[in-house]
């Protein structure tokens, strides 16, 4: 790594405004996700006619839906999804790009070559027009939207881990190291790896944000998560047809998708000053 | 040069191949008849084979592929399941609107990003900048469709200055489909314009630092002489590959933003054609989309390579 010294991470970690900021906001989101799992201020669920479009009080903080339901409870059990989708699709780019780039770095020639073309022409699917097929075939629901999420990350991952990682395989460690006898295999993992580690974590984080604002226009086409599940793109696909009768349930989901992404690109700026001070951009 | 144009093209035409191919395939896995779709649950299974057979859906893969491709080359779509016309109609009104809206966008958007990336820059860390770029930071957040939403809420229901949604079609006006377009073509232009403004104020802050800049303002050329005569022309060029990119997340932000303000554009086709299960009309548009971010991919490539003439020697 750069830079393995404890004391010196800490001290960047606490002068970058980003990473701070970034850092709060999606602890935030994941707190939000978690306290859902077990406590709701009011039900996201239940449908309770009388109750429909009552305004902000202290019962329901923000309100009820068209339902009953209670909005803050609504956008809570959304976190849930959002972040579920998003790991699960950020996941899969980063297992399956992150191989491919290693090994096409690994092995260079031909196999260099087929990944790159490959995943250059993936690039002529970006992650809506791929759901759109994946929709048409599978039919529309959250699975499905993971997994053109995931798809369309794949490419991303398999570039720039293999840009990197051509970059390290031509230092003179990997020289010495092959020249004591290591292997491709051994080299990879033990050489490779660490050292672009830094890079896809920033990246990570930042398709994480990406992902996240994939699922929400899915869903808010329902190409994405079904009802009932609350989803933030779905509440924003409810509100359209009420604006005019409730404009402000067509402010906060929104706010929150907003919120989010704005944390994590936060966090993905600050990442990069902290974890790998050569890679930020000079201000 | 030319050895790299030639290069490009032919990796142009392979992933032109490949990605009909791939649609092709994908379409092919679909489970469901589209004859039983068309007919209906009511249809007997010799409606249903008479259709088959009509629609050329009994004969193999490989040979309805090269059907639809030797078509396309000659304009031909084939028809819809659902609206019984020729796709290519359905296709050619739909291009009619995305193709405007999505120029209308990049334009907003480049203006957009020349007027705050360059003035963020000329006030380099001053309250101005980090205003700007706190701003931008949070329009690259903002998920187009909610924009959209939240402009309707404004100027169509508070202020109601715009419509609040359709297209009243080119035979009605050109100003008033400008006007119906506006709001669109902001949302889309908000989020990719906050983000070249972020590229343009790093790469104009880059180019005042070299070398080149100082000579010229030390041979006593001004400060805007310099600015438009050095340091944009050398600044745009990453301007300029980052708006292809974009170009690609904009036609696709016209799918999702064409829907929040019912504009019948490709977008709106190809989400009613997946709810018709109209997939003649989804692996058309799908293509289509895909033929154009190609496009401009290979379209940047080459004005890439001609404003930076050191790039292409990397890649013969």
């Amino acid at each position: 790594m750069s830079n393995s010294d404890p004391t010196s991470f800490l001290n960047r970690c606490r002068r970058s405004r980003s990473f701070l900021i970034g850092g709060v906001m999606t602890g935030f989101l994941l707190l939000c996700a978690a306290i859902s799992l077990f406590w709701t201020p009011g039900s996201a669920y239940d449908i309770v006619i009388p109750d429909r479009f009552l305004p902000p009080s202290a019962e329901h903080w923000l309100g009820t839906d068209q339902f009953g339901r209670d909005i803050v409870s609504m956008l809570m059990t959304g976190t849930q999804n959002s972040i579920a989708v998003a790991v699960v699709a950020v996941s899969i780019g980063l297992i399956i790009g992150v191989s491919l780039g290693l090994l096409a770095a690994a092995k260079r020639g031909w196999t260099e070559e087929f990944i790159m073309r490959i995943s250059d022409f993936s690039f002529a699917f970006p992650a809506i027009l791929s759901a759109i097929m994946i929709t048409a075939i599978l039919g529309p629901g959250g699975v499905n939207s993971i997994l053109a999420i995931g798809l369309y990350n794949i490419p991303v991952f398999a570039r720039l881990t293999r840009g990197s990682a051509n970059a390290i395989w031509a230092r003179e460690f990997v020289l010495a190291a092959r020249a004591a006898g290591k292997g491709k295999f051994r080299i990879t993992f033990e050489h490779i790896l660490p050292n672009v580690l830094s890079i896809i974590i920033v990246q990570a984080t930042i398709l994480f944000a990406i992902a996240i604002l994939a699922e929400a226009a899915l869903s808010y086409l329902g190409l994405g998560t079904q009802p009932p599940h609350p989803s933030w793109g779905r509440m924003l696909n409810e509100a359209q047809s009420l604006i005019f009768l409730d404009p402000w349930q067509a402010v906060f989901p929104g706010l929150a998708i907003a919120t989010a992404v704005f944390g994590l690109n936060l966090l993905g700026d600050g990442l990069r000053d902290v974890l790998d001070p050569r890679l930020s951009r000079k201000r | 040069m030319s050895i790299f144009i030639a290069k490009r093209l032919l990796t142009l035409i392979a992933t032109l191949i490949g990605a009909s191919m791939v649609i092709f395939l994908v379409m092919e896995i679909l489970p469901g008849d589209p004859a039983l779709v068309i007919l209906g649950v009511e249809a007997t299974d010799e409606m249903v084979a008479a259709l088959t057979k009509e629609l050329g859906l009994d004969r193999p893969a490989p040979e309805r592929y090269w059907t639809w491709i030797s078509g396309l080359l000659q304009g031909e779509m084939g028809t819809s399941y659902a609206y019984k016309v020729p796709v290519w109609e359905l296709v050619e009104g739909a291009l009619w609107i995305t193709i405007p809206l999505a120029i209308m966008s990049i334009i907003l958007s480049i203006i957009l990003a020349l007027i705050i990336g360059l003035y963020a820059a000329a006030h380099h860390n001053k309250a101005g900048d980090v205003a700007l770029m706190g701003f931008s930071q949070l329009g690259i957040s903002v998920p187009n469709f909610w924009l959209a939403l939240l402009l309707i809420l404004l100027f169509s229901i508070q202020l109601r200055w715009f419509p609040a949604g359709g297209f009243p079609g080119w035979n009605e006006g050109f100003f008033v489909c400008i006007v119906a377009l506006l709001l669109p073509a902001i949302s889309l232009a908000t989020v990719v314009g906050a983000i070249l403004a972020r590229i343009t104020r790093s790469s104009v802050l880059e180019v005042y630092r070299e070398d080149y800049v100082r000579t010229a303002r030390s041979k006593g050329l001004s400060q805007r002489a310099t600015l438009w005569l050095h340091v944009l022309r050398n600044a745009l060029i990453p301007v300029l590959t980052v708006t292809g990119i974009q170009f690609s997340a904009l036609l696709t932000g016209t799918v999702v933003v064409e829907n929040v303000f019912h504009i019948p554009g490709l977008g709106s086709l190809v989400l009613k054609a997946i709810n018709n299960r109209d997939t003649i009309v989804v692996e058309n548009v799908v293509l289509l989309l895909a033929t154009m971010v190609i496009m401009t991919n290979f379209v940047v490539d080459i004005l890439y390579a001609v404003v930076d003439p050191r790039l292409k020697a990397h890649d013969i």
